[in-house]
């Protein structure tokens, strides 16, 4: 009892004892659960497996990325969902980003009123739940816009009615390589220019245009390669046939309304993160560089940008994430992602809750730990290096 | 008036100074601020006219469809259309009081009325420092949970005992609200202090707890607590679906109020922590009186930020069919009288989880304002 004691007052053995405490609860606890599971199991008469996935999952999915039949095996259903998944984040996250940085900028406007109306918009939009976003977008899809016979339309290219958005199908034809190409030769050409006029700039002060000279090559390039290749690509438009649109791309209400609420929603955080930012960069550099003669559009992109940057994007990577996350709220608006096929229909068609649980959050564990994961990488690459 | 000038040869010396000239017009009072914030250049007026003319076409058109043309006694869809073509607010007056209390008995509705309006004066003494006989008061903000659980649930007391699968609206997100944000706070700084331990152990598991709690979408973890619970626990255990739920949120915020305290603790500087060895204190001490308290200071925003979250994540719930103001709104437009009017139903809850969210996130930042003590 007294050695007992004495290992209780010596600060290592101490250590040593608290973790064996705490390691054995831990591992009681989990093999009890684990018991219980198997117990509950083999009362239940249920094997554990994952043979599920490769039976036919019979049950339609109203937008595929790839080919899918009912058919299908519940694999590929959840490889259908996952795509969905992946699907609305991208989009999700461009829209963000984009909302998020005007709105960043427009709070610091020194335009009072635009100012104001950003900071509104903020409050109003964060502050409101993210699922009641999207049942409110889909809601006012379903149930206010017209019907496709009175779609509402902008310039007869896209439509927007109760049914989705309807937007136009590009069609690749033969010669598109070469629009491709000139593609690719624009980005080539940019990247070369932005380095090499940075490099002469770095010695020898002289600068060019370099964003206008990029923009019309953008332009220009692949405009050349279009019509020189005898316009490769056709639009096959949406067209009103009887009660509903025939052609282009229909965009079910779920993925619009998904996408457009999340977008809206994360924007409203991105928005603060970007005003948060730029504001933390210390007013004496933005004084210097204004004093050494840059015009504002140097000061802000020299400057002010890359040491933002540096606060700005952790926090927004976590945003981007939180999107993702938040995309699993698809199920309630029956958009069919990786929730709603694996976790959803399979998993009360199959039975095999633990099964597909565990992949549904193994997935979205996966994709957090490996975006965290980079984000420690791009921490440690751009900190301020002490000295 | 003029100033007298001296005669003499020795120049130009002003006997009497000069009245302040007042500002130039432009640069003060009305005009001046409109120059200054709204007109201060070319492109910015124009800015400012576009942005006029669109708030007007919305206001314009928005108060039509929310006030003026709105219907506020109906007994049904068609009956809102006959009367006006606006909003059809009706429905949230046929359905409030399911909106409040969900499917709790009508007559035990006092209860639920009561534990919230005592949560003031237990929330009270714990929020305004002003507050009249703030310590005795906090004792009862010790004893409310168990109070509120005895109310709520009935059984003792003389009180018929209600199901929680009655309870709903307003009430049931406040009370996933609340508890989640009480029952969050102490396990968060647990999991913190054990991420930044020095013991392999216990540092290893918390990493692993949090860093899996954050990992995944809320929504799979109360689909693991609806459907698969059951699978871990003996066989024949019943548990209640609403703890099961209480908890998950719990688990859930934890680990993100977590990540936010460590980030308080990383800030504080190592001479604190050794100051405080220097003096005698063991672990606990230092803990509880050094470095705790001022890494929760710090946390303040990002604290308050979590609960907000845990907040409005209280609607999730209706994926497991719980009835919140979400479900309650489900199931009105799932009634034949009032399908369709989802903008009128979801605009009517949003403006409740705006008002809470925006008081909390007020709170928040007077607090920080008042802990201030740092040099400015």
């Amino acid at each position: 009892m007294s050695y007992l004691n004495s290992m209780w007052r010596n600060e290592q053995s101490r250590g040593v004892l608290i973790q064996v405490f705490v390691l054995t609860g831990f591992f009681a606890l989990f093999s009890w659960l684990i018991g219980n599971v198997i117990s509950n199991f083999t009362s239940l008469n249920k094997g554990f497996g994952f043979d599920f996935l490769f039976l036919p999952a019979g049950y339609d999915i109203n937008q595929t990325l790839i080919e899918y039949t009912n058919r299908s095996t519940h694999l590929r259903a959840a490889i259908v969902g996952l795509l969905n998944t992946f699907l609305v984040a991208a989009v999700g996250v461009a829209l963000a980003t984009l909302l998020g940085f005007v709105l960043g900028v427009a709070r610091l406007s020194r335009n009072w009123l635009i100012s104001k109306l950003a900071y509104i918009y903020i409050e109003f939009t964060r502050n409101v739940p993210v699922l009641l976003h999207i049942l409110l977008w889909h809601g006012i899809i379903v149930n206010t816009m017209p019907h496709p016979r009175q779609a509402l339309t902008i310039g007869e290219v896209l439509f927007l009615t109760n049914r989705g958005l309807y937007v136009p199908k590009p069609i690749a034809e033969t010669g598109i390589g070469l629009v491709w190409l000139g593609v690719v030769a624009a980005l080539f050409f940019s990247v070369g220019l932005a380095r090499y006029s940075r490099a002469r700039q770095r010695q020898s002060g002289l600068q060019w245009p370099v964003f206008r000279i990029n923009l019309v090559i953008w332009i220009l390039l692949p405009t050349l390669a279009f019509f020189l290749a005898g316009q490769p690509v056709s639009l096959n438009l949406p067209v009103l046939k009887g009660f509903n649109f025939r052609g282009g791309i229909q965009l079910p209400p779920e993925f619009v309304a998904l996408t457009f609420a999340l977008a809206i929603y994360t924007a409203a955080f991105i928005g603060e993160i970007v005003r948060a930012g730029i504001v933390a960069v210390d007013k004496g550099q933005r004084e210097a560089a204004e004093a050494i003669g840059l015009k504002p559009g140097q000061v802000m992109n020299e400057v002010i940008l890359p040491q933002a940057r540096r606060i700005i994007i952790p926090p927004l990577t976590s945003q981007y994430l939180n999107l993702t996350k938040n995309s699993s709220l698809a199920i309630a608006i029956g958009y069919m992602d990786i929730v709603a096929t694996l976790g959803g229909i399979t998993l009360n068609q199959t039975g095999r809750e633990m099964e597909a649980m565990l992949m549904v959050m193994g997935i979205y564990l996966i994709i957090s730990l490996l975006i965290s994961a980079l984000m420690n990488w791009y921490n440690s690459r751009v900190r301020l290096v002490g000295r | 008036m003029a100033p007298q000038r001296s005669q003499s040869a020795r120049g130009y010396v002003a006997k009497v100074s000069l009245p302040a000239l007042p500002p130039p017009i432009g640069t003060s009072g009305l005009i001046g601020w409109l120059r200054q914030n709204l007109f201060y250049n070319l492109t910015n007026s124009l800015m400012t006219i576009f942005t006029v003319v669109l708030l007007w076409l919305l206001v314009s058109s928005a108060s039509g469809w929310f006030v003026i043309d709105a219907v506020m006694q109906a007994g049904s869809k068609q009956e809102c259309l006959k009367i006006d073509s606006g909003a059809c607010w009706a429905v949230i007056g046929k359905r409030i009081e399911q909106f409040m209390f969900g499917f709790y008995p009508e007559a035990e509705r006092w209860r639920p009325l009561v534990c919230f309006l005592l949560l003031f004066v237990a929330i009270g003494p714990l929020l305004l420092p002003s507050f009249p006989a703030r310590r005795q008061m906090l004792w009862f903000s010790a004893i409310y949970p168990v109070l509120t659980g005895v109310l709520l649930l009935g059984g003792a007391f003389g009180l018929p005992p209600v199901k929680t699968a009655l309870f709903g609206g307003f009430m049931l997100t406040l009370i996933v609200g609340v508890t989640g944000i009480a029952a969050s706070l102490p396990l968060g700084i647990l999991l913190a202090l054990g991420r930044q331990s020095k013991l392999l152990a216990v540092r290893t598991l918390s990493v692993m707890f949090i860093e899996f709690m954050r990992g995944v979408p809320l929504i799979t973890l109360l689909f693991v607590a609806s459907t698969m619970l059951n699978y871990f626990l003996p066989p024949g255990t019943h548990f209640d679906l609403l703890l099961r739920v209480l908890i998950m949120v719990t688990f859930f915020s934890a680990a993100y109020i977590a990540e936010v305290i460590r980030g308080g603790l990383q800030a504080i500087p190592a001479g604190q922590y050794e100051a405080a060895q220097s003096i005698g204190l063991n672990y606990w001490q230092t803990t509880r009186l050094v470095t705790l308290p001022q890494a929760l200071k710090i946390s303040i925003p990002g604290i308050v930020n979590t609960f907000i979250g845990l907040y409005k994540d209280t609607t999730l719930v209706i994926v497991i069919g719980l009835l919140d103001p979400l479900g309650i709104g489900r199931a009105a437009l799932a009634d034949a009288n009032w399908n369709g009017l989802s903008n009128e139903i979801y605009l009517f809850v949003a403006l409740f989880f705006f008002v809470s969210c925006f008081a909390m996130s007020r709170y928040s930042l007077w607090l920080e304002k008042r802990l201030a003590t740092e040099h400015r």
